[in-house]
């Protein structure tokens, strides 16, 4: 025990000493919530749909085919009242629905305003009012196809996101970049910290002594899961009084969920540093092997249902994709485990599969 | 355990893939002997002393290090040890007061031991007002120094050096033999590889290794007798010729 007192006091020594380092952890939540601040749009397609039409007639029956025939929508759910939309959406069954008032056609005969509410989920970033103004332009060219008949005003649509009415583009991408960060943290700098004592020796004189293979790991990997976790409080904290991110969940939970993600990203960086032997290849290993999957395919910046199959495939394997849609449920919907324990397991999985890696490629070394 | 007898080997054998390493070596090493290992890059010795001290498992073969086995009891024999790799093993971003610390802690020394040793070691080595200092800004003579009497912090019976003279100086390295001499006339047990002919003089016994074997073993004059040369580094040319040559026929 004292031993790994000592050993643990050694790690922070180094990560205190080594104060660029330091900064750029510190600072990177900060400067990336800037940076990725400014909105990235992309194209949707495959958007699930709800309905909620009260009493079908010709002119809904109409709209609901165009949207149909549309590649963009893919209708998930036809509803008589809007009450199981919540659950839809929180379940992320549906990301949009369109909702028509009562007696539409008949409206529309007479001459009234015929109200149709779109909804989107806007907990994906920027693509809530990409979503909209699909169903949007769809409605409205039906009702150019009415063209001719009576003038003024017939359909009213009415543009609503939900979880996030502001629609601000940092709320969205606050969750993701708690998992990038920690990716760099967990990952990066537990796989530079291991080849550093390979690199100058000080891992074999660790082997050599009495130390057990586990206490080594846990004197190196302990000091980071701490800065990791410091790190989500911060990035919550900032998130929170910078740019009014809001927190509807749980913070227990996504607490929780956060140290199970450094888990797996550190168990990534001990598998990274056993495959390689410089500070430089380690890096390297790190930036291509998780940080670049964390930024590009977890859903972070670029939605996954509009990635080619293959990648959207190979996304499920990213464990950050995994985080990412917890921590954006917990933060931006309120939702419970009761709704994300799917990928809390898929998490504990990796978390399992990759510690247990990691540890026997550290034991394989000893030998 | 043989009376007296500090490391034991008997056919001990390294493979890796299809190169063997450590070809069927055979030695014993007597408590409070300063033995060299000597032999050319690639010839071995590092190979087989990382079996000795536990970063290698041997393919075959027995042996045993203070008494215990290297397969079975190789936690009895960490304790039992002390090793300093060409590389010195100190943090450099750690004073040089906490890098004693450190290695006191991690071989379980009590808080008072590591206290009153280190500052027996600093007085030694006259770094008593450098001891604040990171160890990357002290000269490397002192680095190695350093790293020597933090390997002998907890009293090991049998201390191994992995070529720690590799790129001092000449002098450097002639205080540095003092301290070996300390430690064996204080009873430990020293099993340095080199490979630098002059300091092979300095041991009590040495083995040269030619391509995983026991080229040649004995004390320096003996082998100077049986090889009829001058000097170590003739012996040395003499055994590593064959080998290098046509393979087979080393004595």
């Amino acid at each position: 025990m004292k031993a790994l007192r000592g050993l643990l006091a050694k790690e922070f020594r180094h990560i205190l000493r080594d104060r660029r380092t330091l900064a750029v952890v510190v600072l990177m939540p900060v400067v990336q919530v800037i940076l990725f601040g400014f909105a990235i749009r992309t194209d949707v397609k495959d958007i699930r749909l709800a309905i909620v039409d009260p009493s079908p007639d010709h002119v809904t029956l109409e709209i609901r085919h165009r949207l149909e025939a549309s590649e963009a929508f893919t209708t998930v759910a036809v509803l008589r009242t809007t009450d199981p939309l919540d659950g839809l959406f929180q379940r992320g069954a549906a990301q949009e629905a369109i909702v028509f008032e009562p007696e539409f056609a008949t409206r529309l005969d007479r001459g009234m305003p015929a109200r149709v509410q779109i909804i989107a989920d806007a907990t994906e970033p920027n693509t809530g009012s990409t979503r909209q103004n699909y169903a949007l332009s769809v409605i409205r060219t039906y009702e150019r196809g009415l063209g001719a008949g009576a003038p003024g005003v017939h359909i009213v649509p009415a543009l609503r996101l939900r979880f996030d009415p502001t629609a601000e583009s940092s709320h969205l991408f606050v969750p993701g970049l708690m998992a990038f960060v920690l990716t760099i943290i967990s990952a990066l700098m537990t796989a530079i910290s291991l080849t550093r004592e390979k690199e100058t020796g000080t891992m074999e004189a660790l082997l050599v002594s009495p130390l057990r293979p586990a206490q080594i790991i846990v004197g190196k990997v302990l000091p980071y899961l701490a800065i990791g976790f410091v790190s989500v409080l911060l990035v919550i904290v900032e998130a929170r009084v910078v740019f009014d991110v809001p927190l509807r969940g749980s913070l227990t939970l996504l607490l929780f969920e956060g140290t199970l993600f450094i888990l797996v990203s550190l168990s990534l960086g001990m598998l990274i540093s056993s495959r390689t032997s410089s500070q430089r290849v380690a890096m390297m290993g790190a930036m291509l092997g998780t940080m670049l999957p964390t930024m590009l395919l977890s859903g972070f910046i670029f939605p996954i249902e509009s990635m080619p199959e293959i990648l959207r495939w190979v996304s499920n394997i990213i464990p950050a994709r995994w985080f990412v849609t917890i921590a954006r449920s917990i933060m931006l919907k309120g939702v419970g485990l009761d709704y994300l324990w799917p990928q809390t397991l898929v998490l504990c999985g990796m978390a399992v599969v990759l510690l247990g890696l990691s540890t026997r490629s550290f034991r394989i070394r000893l030998e | 355990m043989s009376e007296g007898i500090a490391i034991e080997a008997r056919e001990l054998t390294r493979v890796f893939g299809k190169f063997t390493a450590v070809d069927h070596i055979s030695l014993d090493i007597r408590a409070g002997e300063i033995f060299g290992f000597l032999g050319a890059n690639g010839a071995g010795k590092t190979t087989a002393m990382r079996m000795f001290i536990g970063l290698l498992a041997p393919s075959s073969g027995t042996a045993r290090v203070a008494g215990y086995d290297v397969y079975t009891e190789s936690e009895k024999i960490k304790r039992s040890i002390g090793y300093m790799s060409q590389r010195f093993s100190l943090y450099e971003d750690l004073t040089i007061r906490e890098n004693i610390r450190l290695y006191g802690g991690i071989y379980g020394l009590a808080k008072r031991d590591i206290q009153a040793r280190s500052e027996q070691m600093l007085a030694r080595l006259g770094m008593e007002q450098s001891a604040d200092l990171q160890v990357r800004s002290i000269p490397l003579g002192w680095r190695q120094k350093l790293s020597f009497s933090v390997a002998l912090l907890h009293r090991p019976r049998i201390i191994f050096l992995d070529e720690p003279t590799g790129g001092v100086d000449p002098i450097t390295r002639r205080q540095f033999w003092e301290l070996i001499y300390q430690a064996a006339a204080a009873g430990t047990t020293v099993l340095v590889t080199t490979h630098y002919m002059d300091e092979a003089e300095y041991c009590d016994r040495i083995s040269i290794m030619v391509a995983g074997k026991i080229g040649a073993m004995g004390t320096p004059a003996e082998l100077k007798r049986r090889f009829d040369a001058g000097t170590m580094d003739e012996v040395f040319v003499r055994l590593a010729r064959p080998a290098t040559g046509a393979g087979a026929g080393t004595a």
